[in-house]
């Protein structure tokens, strides 16, 4: 989920920019290009393997920092059966957080380091989960918006060149199947209910649309200065680590989803929104990437916060690892004596 | 079927093990994110939905025999504080891990014996749920009791920590076996689980783990009782405001 | 605070009896009978097992790609051990 907004920004020097002319990297660039798999040892170039950390990690910390604003109302879930839903959904994104930072070890990172630059705030996650969830119909708006574009967001993932990655969002993706659907399948509930629960429910779209397009980054298509193609951007596509451009995949949500809303009674927030039968594609408005930019640096409703209950979590849970350790010591010692 | 049991009293036996299915599942999904390891926060998710499934099933059940057309839904959500009948173990509050732990291992030393009495009730559908909740609260009893091993034995904080936790819940295990009226009778036309025959399964348990995992066990004093008479806690109040905020600020709404 | 982590164990599923069992990924634990059990709440929580093996991921002895060659590419040559190989005509049944 969420990796397309975390694209590495232009001018950023940890990452390198390979040359790619060294025999290796001619041959690397030839599997690629065949669409082989890459494998843990393989031989690969640094900025691929610094690239894919990266990238796998904030996947993976944007996967159990979303447990955050959803587990907010598994308590106080309306009915057993939207509870019993909610902390499976839930209880998957832990999972998929695990598969990632499973993955993302397999290129030589422990999670422990990975765990580390996420309390320390230098890894980024999805902006998406700096919003709050304020009502019921905000569950609904997560699981069909932001899975939704989650989703699209990974299937091309499932064909990522580095094989681990690739088997996990897999398995990612067919868990997530679900998801989408329990979403708009409470948000079909919320439309067929009273007067107060349609506006709860377009309340929460309202708020939820925007922060949803934004999930996937900023302009790729064009250069200048709302875009960001950048040569970080374009070797991602070469070594298919990427594979399908920002701007695209946000068309292809917006048209999808546009007719799902129209089903449900709603109101699309904007007012430039319309089908352009030329180009048979919505055309919408204008994106506030001043509104991206200011939660991308730290300024989202909920930053502080989700960064907080996850440290604190970690801090807490300390004595628990540690005793953990502590007793697996003390067996193995008793077991060899 | 004995003619001193009607299907209302079947109803509030169901509803009474519904509630400490529910209230234990409300405790376990508190810990959502906030677990000591991430593979901890989904084992932790699963027994809670675990335990809402025989939730629901109780409820439904229950629903079914009144007649008045309560779903599982009013039941669970739109009842009074004193209407929940579950034991006043499953609702003390996640003071840290080694209370949910301690907890958690010491109300499934007690579910596992009882699902499986309850598996040859003379009802049907009790019985089924007998079994199937058997099987999963096997699973419980040995993933907690090796937290209570792991955690009692490992360092001197987790020690103590584990101590302290065993001491202040032990006052709420004496309210599991104690057989009320409807307990009685239900135990007549069996259909319910005799509650102090379990007892000794459960010391078998409760001191095979406590000792390996060093940990005294505390001596049977006084018991805090009145869980099953709908005298709760004060932290059931809060519990509750946060379980039924939903039903009753939107109240009959589908959702 | 403490800064070790729990070991990596590697986990194995047999997806159901006649299959052997897969490499699926890896979960950390104390020891190994918990990292069983985090197998066993991570990776079949939809039915996907009846049988899980975990291995601490360090015990896993692992070939070189860097050797693929040498290893692998020599077997490619003897297709001789294929059944393919050997051209019997379409009457003769039954081999």
């Amino acid at each position: 989920m969420y990796t397309q907004g975390l694209d590495i920004p232009k001018g950023d020097k940890s990452i390198p920019v390979e040359q790619g002319d060294s025999p290796e990297a001619v041959r690397f660039q030839a599997r690629i290009d065949a669409d082989e798999k890459i494998e843990p040892k393989d031989w690969m170039p640094e900025g691929y393997r610094k690239t894919l950390i990266r990238q796998i990690s904030q996947h993976a910390h944007s996967e159990v920092i979303g447990m955050q604003p959803e587990g907010n109302w598994i308590t106080r879930a309306p009915t057993l059966r939207r509870k019993a839903i909610l902390m499976a959904k839930v209880q998957d994104e832990g999972g998929h957080g695990l598969y990632l930072y499973s993955a993302a070890e397999t290129l030589g990172v422990s999670r422990d380091e990975l765990v580390d630059q996420l309390l320390d705030g230098s890894a980024k996650y999805s902006s998406i989960f700096n919003y709050p969830t304020l009502t019921w119909a905000d569950i609904g708006a997560i699981g069909w918006l932001v899975d939704g574009a989650a989703i699209m967001n990974q299937i091309p993932l499932c064909r990522c060149s580095y094989g681990p990655y690739a088997r996990a969002m897999i398995r990612i993706c067919k868990e997530e199947s679900f998801h989408q659907r329990q979403g708009y399948e409470l948000m079909l509930s919320l439309s067929r209910g009273t007067a107060e629960q349609k506006a709860m429910m377009q309340d929460a779209f309202d708020r939820w649309w925007w922060p949803a397009l934004m999930m996937f980054g900023p302009h790729d298509t064009k250069g200048g200065a709302e875009g960001m193609k950048s040569q970080h951007s374009e070797q991602s596509m070469k070594w298919r680590i990427k594979r399908v451009s920002n701007d695209e995949l946000r068309q292809k949500f917006v048209d999808v989803t546009v007719p799902q809303a129209e089903y449900l009674g709603l109101k699309v927030p904007d007012p430039y929104l319309k089908w352009n039968a030329a180009t048979s594609h919505y055309d919408f408005g204008p994106i506030d990437w001043d509104e991206f930019k200011n939660v991308l640096a730290g300024n989202g409703p909920c930053n502080k916060k989700r960064l907080k209950v996850r440290r604190e979590a970690h801090e807490r849970g300390a004595w628990v690892r540690e005793a953990a350790m502590a007793y697996a010591a003390k067996k193995a010692k008793r077991q060899a004596a | 079927m004995s003619a001193v049991i009607d299907k209302a009293d079947i109803a509030s036996y169901a509803i009474r093990w519904g509630d400490d299915a529910l209230i234990l599942s409300h405790r376990l999904a508190e810990w959502c994110a906030d677990a000591p390891e991430l593979e901890e926060d989904m084992a932790l998710m699963n027994l809670a939905l675990d335990l809402v499934g025989q939730a629901r099933t109780l409820y439904t059940y229950a629903g079914e025999l009144e007649g008045r057309g309560r779903d599982e839904d009013a039941i669970a959500f739109t009842r009074e504080e004193r209407e929940y009948k579950n034991a006043l173990l499953v609702e003390q509050p996640n003071e840290d891990f080694a209370y949910a732990v301690t907890r958690q291992f010491l109300y499934d030393a007690f579910s596992l014996p009882f699902y499986q009495a309850l598996a040859s009730s003379k009802d049907a559908t009790l019985a089924a749920l007998g079994e199937k909740a058997a099987k999963e609260v096997r699973y419980h009893v040995k993933h907690s009791a090796d937290w209570v091993v792991r955690l009692g034995d490992g360092t001197d904080e987790s020690h103590r920590r584990m101590q302290t936790a065993i001491d202040e819940l032990w006052t709420y295990t004496g309210e599991l076996f104690v057989n009320d009226d409807l307990d009685r009778r239900m135990i007549a036309a069996g259909i319910g689980v005799d509650l102090t025959a379990l007892k000794d399964s459960w010391n078998e348990t409760v001191n095979a783990v406590l000792k390996e995992a060093t940990l005294v066990r505390p001596a049977d004093g006084w018991m805090a009782t009145g869980g099953r008479e709908g005298r709760h806690s004060e932290y059931m109040g809060y519990l509750l405001a946060d379980l039924q905020y939903m039903q009753r600020a939107y109240p009959n709404m589908k959702w | 605070m403490s800064r070790k982590e729990w070991p990596l164990y590697e986990v194995f599923i047999r997806s159901r009896n006649g299959l052997n069992h897969m490499h699926v990924g890896s979960v950390h634990a104390p020891d190994p009978k918990m990292a069983l059990e985090n197998a066993r709440d991570a990776y079949t929580r939809r039915g996907e097992g009846v049988s899980i093996w975990v291995v601490e991921s360090n015990a896993i002895a692992a070939s070189d790609p860097g050797e693929k060659a040498s290893l692998f590419e020599p077997l490619a040559e003897k297709v001789y051990r294929h059944p393919t190989f050997y051209d019997i005509p379409d009457e003769v049944k039954n081999i």
